[in-house]
């Protein structure tokens, strides 16, 4: 094991810790929203793919390379969108009109 | 030219940094509807900076393809992004499968990059990385097979079923253990690929409607982890960072939505639920019930002071949600008190119900959880249910030989009256018979969602005039 992945472990404990916390606090009235925005963030996975289709190290990562950029792009703009629009709806009561 | 690389990398690092940041605060700002929007653009910031940074990787020779392939990404994501309220669940399901698809191939080039000298802790973590992607990806298409009716949604059960996933399940990590040995060994890598694809559709095949909040966020959870385990393969900590994030709240969701059932995960993924569910309802002999017109329920509602209304996954299907609402205004002007009791798995996802009533433009104040409204039903003139069945089942707290007995249910029973609207008598998708149904103070309301609210709604307003 080299220090890289031990840096590693320690980044995804602390981060598991902080998502727990967090997340914990969300109210279950956004639960829909709280999913497709972790969706839209997991798609950062993009910058992986980014980096293979760069590269162009092999016909084979790059093939695969471009079908997953289209794949996370997808949700990146596709989680966004949906999570602001549910976000939008959601209204207090309006009081009452004189 | 090495100082201008080391120089790039610092930039990167720094904008890679600043994007996890910013991931945090946006999750932080979700908790609360008042500041919800600042997460999303919290998030969208860090992704644009994230992907900026990416593009200054000193290793990146070729820019077309990559905007090509953003570009058609972003023409397939906004269509996503822009289905209705009612498609939000298999619209997630969906994005599931792209994330792991993206992970999946992702995990794949690197490993025909790297072999044969593949650290073991690397390739261990490259396996799981692969198994968990490949078999989410083919979960969750499945998962919105059915969510879309595609597929069927009873959930298709043989005798021996959890023997045969299991033994799938098995090869598969009989090869990873196998590769992480011999990095070498390119055939069979694919093997490690097609396993736990198939895998994938037997985990989900079994899996009924009911159940699918529970498995959506273990989907999700699944999603994040195998994004996880991919920050760890490149060696990048953004993509741990996000993928623990995403992680975490599909776990946390997933037991939310469990213990809402009172069941473990192994029970959703291996119980079959479906089979007891025949037999239950075979058992049942006739009793009788009293039905109401729409002219009834709306007296009967017009006197009452205090209303809840138990939305479920039946309201959604008969997209009813608008008449709802109407039903909401005409009794608010009446100065009637009606309110909206949400169980945690009314519907086929976490907060199913609160996005398609907050769509209807019913405010998110009178959205009630289950634990903060149960005490009120002793005080509710009427409760009135629309398209909920297990959720309200008393039998659940009373009959121990009920295959939902235990399960957290909304107490409405015990309101002064009871009105549920549903097609027919016939036991509902899940098909447990519902003792309220067959209690005194409960009234069937029998037809469609949509036009029996409408009429109700109707006979409110023409008696104003």
């Amino acid at each position: 094991m080299n220090s890289g992945l031990i840096d590693g472990l320690f980044v995804f404990m602390l981060a598991g810790f902080i998502g727990f916390e967090v997340i914990k606090r969300v109210s279950p009235l956004l639960h829909t929203p709280l999913m497709s925005l972790t969706n839209a963030l997991d798609a950062i996975a993009v910058v992986g793919a980014i980096v293979l289709v760069g590269e162009h190290k092999s016909q084979l990562s790059f093939i695969l390379g471009v079908i997953a950029v289209i794949a996370a792009t997808s949700n990146v703009v596709g989680g966004f969108l949906i999570t602001d629009r549910m976000l939008k709806m959601f209204k207090i009561s309006r009081p009452t009109k004189p | 030219m090495s100082t201008n690389f080391a120089g790039n990398q610092v930039i990167i690092e720094a904008l890679y940094l600043v994007a996890s940041a910013l991931f945090i605060l946006s999750l932080k700002w979700l908790s609360a509807p008042k500041t919800a929007r600042h997460g999303v653009w919290a998030g969208e910031i860090g992704m644009v900076l994230a992907i900026a940074g990416t593009l200054l990787h000193h290793g990146i020779v070729d820019y077309k393809w990559i905007v090509i392939a953003l570009v058609i990404g972003s023409g397939i994501g906004v269509p996503l992004g822009l289905v209705q309220m009612t498609a939000v669940p298999q619209r997630t399901a969906l994005s599931h499968a792209f994330g792991a698809l993206c992970v999946t191939l992702v995990g794949t080039s690197e490993f025909y990059l790297r072999t044969p000298d593949v650290p073991r802790f690397t390739m261990a973590v490259l396996c799981m990385e692969v198994i968990l992607a490949s078999l989410t990806f083919t979960g969750s298409l499945i998962a919105a097979g059915k969510l879309q009716e595609v597929l069927p949604q009873r959930p298709i059960t043989y005798k021996g079923q959890n023997f045969v996933n299991l033994s799938i399940l098995g090869i598969a990590v009989a090869v990873a253990v196998y590769l992480v040995l011999n990095p070498g060994a390119k055939q069979l890598f694919p093997v490690m690929i097609v396993v736990p694809l198939i895998f994938g559709i037997l985990m989900i095949v079994p899996i009924g409607g009911a159940d699918m909040p529970t498995v959506i966020s273990l989907l999700n959870s699944y999603a994040g982890l195998s994004a996880a385990a991919m920050g760890f393969v490149l060696n990048s900590k953004l993509l741990i960072i996000a993928g623990a994030l995403d992680g975490s709240s599909g776990f946390i969701l997933s037991v939310i939505m469990s213990k809402a059932m009172n069941r473990s995960f192994t029970n959703v993924l291996f119980g079959a639920f479906g089979q007891v569910q025949v037999a239950a309802a075979a058992g049942k002999e006739e009793k009788s019930v009293r039905s109401a017109t729409p002219e009834e329920a709306a007296g009967i509602l017009a006197a009452a002071n205090r209303v809840v209304v138990v939305p479920g996954y039946g309201m959604a299907v008969a997209q009813a949600q608008h008449k709802v609402r109407e039903l909401y205004d005409a009794l608010t002007k009446r100065g009637v008190d009606v309110r909206f009791a949400i169980h945690p798995v009314a519907g086929r996802m976490p907060g199913h119900m609160n996005v398609l009533l907050a769509e209807a433009d019913i405010p998110y104040d009178r959205l009630v959880e289950m634990d903060e409204i149960n005490g009120d039903f002793p005080q509710t003139d009427v409760a009135l249910v629309i398209g909920a069945n297990d959720v309200t089942n008393p039998a659940a707290r009373t009959d121990q030989s009920s295959p939902i007995y235990g399960m957290p249910i909304l107490d409405v029973d015990k309101a002064r009256t009871v009105m549920v609207i549903k097609r027919s008598m016939n036991p509902g998708f899940a098909g447990i018979d519902n003792p309220l149904y067959y209690m005194d103070k409960t009234l069937m309301l029998f037809g469609d969602a949509k036009s029996f609210v409408n009429s109700i709604v109707h006979e409110l307003s023409g008696n104003t005039h």
